[in-house]
């Protein structure tokens, strides 16, 4: 009975799986393993410890989660609180809401300004990390920065972004450079939707709210969750921030790929980055079991 | 058509393989960018090293890369390299890198890379063991320093004169109070004057340790490294912290933002040109390359309006070895990457760039403290004056494995405390745990007498 389903003979099917299989192997399974492994050692780039790596057992862990130390600015705790900020604000309020809003404003209109601000938010979206972030840091600058030429203007003070706001500064960022996607995927949903049903809703008088709450968002509720599955990822993982602020000032921005960075890169601690590393996979792990629980549990009720 | 595209291909892989007419090539890399930072050094070497070199060795083509980013970027990217097997082959270093690349067997001493004719090279009798020793790691010689340099306070008189500071033309201060007091009169004088700059923060790295905490640190007799342990708990600490939180924090005595922003050194290095820092504690390159004529931050009519003082221990006499004044010394130089393809050619090149005759010419394009000793002191004021001044009284930082990492905990400490988000005490406290936590907790020492 299965024999009969299968397009490819088996043979061929692994041929083909062949590439893909090796690619990932090599580019994903193979780190993975070595990383693991380095994160029980104390190995580093420099050093004593980079000839002659020892076997430590635990103690990258531990001291990542040293309870004396763990919520001090630029360790890990206090580092994760920051990154929850920024996933919660930037990614899920500001893209996920942001997106879902112009692809709803938009929907089943048509002309110059739906074009262009679709065009905006795409271009947004696209351009390149370092582009972005040198155009962000001339929006911001203290002195000769636009916006605070803007302020100027209309006789608003000065203000400090990066230095006096840093967190609000890469939330901000991070939600427009990324609200093209969920806009997109959104926008896309919302076509899929059969006219018929809002048109029957207009004929019982049912206002814009009631149009939103009863008919589109159930219908849309996988896209949803596939949105905020990728957009959490996404953003739990990007070092977008530390082009902007470096992590700074004072590690206010330090989110936890930037820790992550700062320990393996700068400080050449592979065995503490390495450590860093394993358990933010972790907790991307948990993350995408509780959407994909979610995914599937509206599956089946459906 | 077709052909044609034929006959093109051909052409190009022909002459792909008779391109390399040179048959041995060299690399340099330093940080350094033709009309950017240490521009001088592109100038020195594309103008005369090279050009001389390859005159010398017919077949050989020398290229320079250029490095335009900070200096933690640089090391970064040598230690990335070097693991890796690859990197140019004479790389331009700071001595206080060494001991974290030796022991990590990521560079090694140049006689194990060059063989005897390092051993027998004439420059070893005209350079002294002690700026030898910056290159150096466990009695081995690893590179060629270029030279030495110390640290001071710079000053603009014409703005300290404005402001009322007594004797503005040859102001010495002899404590830490002396300099508070006439940045509060600049500051009173100029409420929009960030006066004073003494490096702190994580952004500008080592200029923070050497120029900006130990300056401080030195004046209250102790150092980091002390009777071959570290010290992580002391008065000294206490008191360096405390005069950073009363200039950056409880005063505007210095811009609170300069040590935290990324770019914080160009913009005290601006701050000083525009007039808006009176003081600012750096190294003698301040002076040689990043204020000199024609540079991006020269100070017009230097001569007249720039000064220089020596740092003053906390009270006079408080100072390391009892001393009223203090300064610290690093060196940067060149070593051979142990990857070369051509260890000997490399090590003559090195050896050429620091020959009587090469060093001669770099003092025409930057005059500096010499290597070697039979190099002549520039007719610089500035220099024979500073050196005789400050070399006597100097302090260099330990040569020992944990150095570098250390380093970036001092430097979080200051940024701790320059924030306002941390006391002195609590940031000392953070610094002892994470030094125990590198250098184990046998090492590290409180220190309670003063």
């Amino acid at each position: 009975m299965h024999q009969r389903r299968t397009i490819l003979p088996l043979r061929t099917g692994l041929l083909f799986l062949g590439p893909a299989a090796l690619f990932i192997g090599a580019f994903i399974l193979l780190p993975f393993f070595w990383i693991a492994g380095v994160s029980f050692t104390n190995r580093t780039l420099t050093g004593a410890t980079a000839a002659n790596p020892q076997f430590v057992g635990l103690q990258n862990y531990l001291k990542l989660f040293d309870l004396s130390t763990f919520m001090n600015p630029g360790q890990f705790g206090s580092s994760l609180v920051i990154t929850g900020q920024f996933v919660f604000w930037s990614a899920i309020v500001g893209q996920a809401v942001l997106g879902l809003l112009l692809a709803w404003f938009f929907y089943r209109r048509s002309g110059w300004v739906k074009e262009s601000v679709q065009t905006l938010a795409i271009v947004a979206w696209i351009i390149p990390d370092v582009v972005v972030a040198f155009a962000w840091n001339a929006f911001l600058d203290y002195d000769g920065g636009t916006l605070n030429w803007l302020f100027g203007l209309v006789g608003l003070h000065k203000v400090d972004w990066l230095l006096a706001m840093p967190l609000l500064s890469i939330v901000l960022f991070n939600a427009w450079r990324g609200a093209a996607f969920s806009m997109l995927l959104f926008s896309s949903a919302l076509g899929s939707i059969p006219p018929s049903y809002l048109e029957t809703a207009d004929v019982a008088g049912a206002g814009p709210w009631q149009r939103l709450k009863d008919i589109i968002l159930p219908l849309i509720r996988t896209h949803i969750v596939t949105d905020l599955i990728l957009i959490t990822l996404w953003t739990f993982n990007t070092f977008g921030p530390f082009l902007l602020t470096g992590g700074g000032p004072a590690f206010k921005t330090e989110v936890v790929s930037v820790l992550t960075y700062r320990m393996a890169f700068k400080y050449f601690d592979f065995g503490t980055g390495s450590a860093l590393g394993m358990v933010m996979m972790l907790i991307n792990l948990g993350f995408a079991l509780v959407y994909l629980g979610l995914l599937r549990r509206q599956g089946s009720s459906r | 058509m077709k052909q044609r595209i034929t006959a093109l291909v051909t052409l190009l892989v022909l002459g792909a393989m008779v391109s390399p007419a040179f048959s041995q090539s060299l690399s340099i890399v330093c940080r350094c960018v033709a009309g950017g930072a240490n521009a001088n050094q592109v100038a020195w070497l594309k103008e005369y090293v090279i050009p001389e070199f390859e005159k010398a060795h017919a077949g050989v083509s020398v290229t320079l890369n250029e490095f335009g980013g900070t200096d933690d970027a640089l090391k970064q990217q040598y230690a990335l390299d070097l693991s890796v097997g690859k990197g140019n082959d004479v790389m331009g270093f700071d001595g206080f890198w060494i001991p974290e690349f030796a022991s990590g067997n990521l560079l090694k001493p140049l006689n194990a890379v060059a063989g005897a004719a390092v051993d027998g090279w004439e420059g070893w009798n005209h350079i002294s063991a002690g700026i030898q020793s910056i290159l150096s790691y466990g009695g081995a010689i690893y590179g060629v320093a270029n030279g030495t340099d110390v640290r001071m306070i710079f000053y603009r008189k014409d703005i300290l004169e404005q402001a009322g500071v007594a004797n503005a033309d040859a102001w010495q201060p002899t404590s830490w109070a002396d300099i508070t007091d006439a940045a509060a009169k600049v500051l009173a004088a100029f409420p929009d004057s960030a006066p004073l700059q003494i490096n702190a923060g994580t952004s500008v790295g080592e200029a923070t340790t050497l120029q900006g905490y130990y300056m401080l640190l030195l004046g209250t007799g102790e150092e980091p490294f002390m009777d071959g342990k570290w010290v992580v708990r002391s008065q000294g600490i206490l008191d360096t912290l405390n005069y950073y939180r009363d200039i950056y924090v409880d005063h505007a005595y210095g811009s609170q933002r300069v040590q935290l922003v990324k770019d914080g050194r160009d913009q005290s290095f601006a701050n000083f040109r525009d007039g808006k820092t009176a003081m600012l504690v750096e190294g003698d390159w301040f002076y040689r390359s990043v204020t000199a004529p024609g540079s991006d931050y020269a100070v017009d009519n230097r001569d007249e309006i720039m000064g220089w003082a020596k740092m003053p221990s906390e009270t006079p006499g408080s100072g390391i070895r009892g001393q009223d004044y203090v300064s610290a010394s690093g060196g940067t130089g060149w070593v051979l990457n142990p990857n070369t393809a051509n260890p000997q050619l490399a090590w003559e090149l090195l050896a050429f760039m620091n020959s009587k005759g090469a060093r001669d010419v770099w003092m025409t394009y930057q005059p500096g403290i010499p290597a070697r000793d039979d190099v002549p002191v520039p007719n610089s004021a500035f220099l024979t004056d500073t050196a005789a001044a400050l070399l006597p009284l100097t302090v260099s930082r330990p040569n020992n494995d944990y150095y570098a990492k250390v380093s970036e905990q001092i430097q979080l400490m200051t940024e701790n405390v320059v924030s306002g988000q941390m006391t002195p005490q609590q940031a000392m406290d953070a610094y002892a745990a994470a030094v125990t936590g590198i250098v184990g907790a046998d090492a590290p020492f409180d220190l309670h007498a003063h």
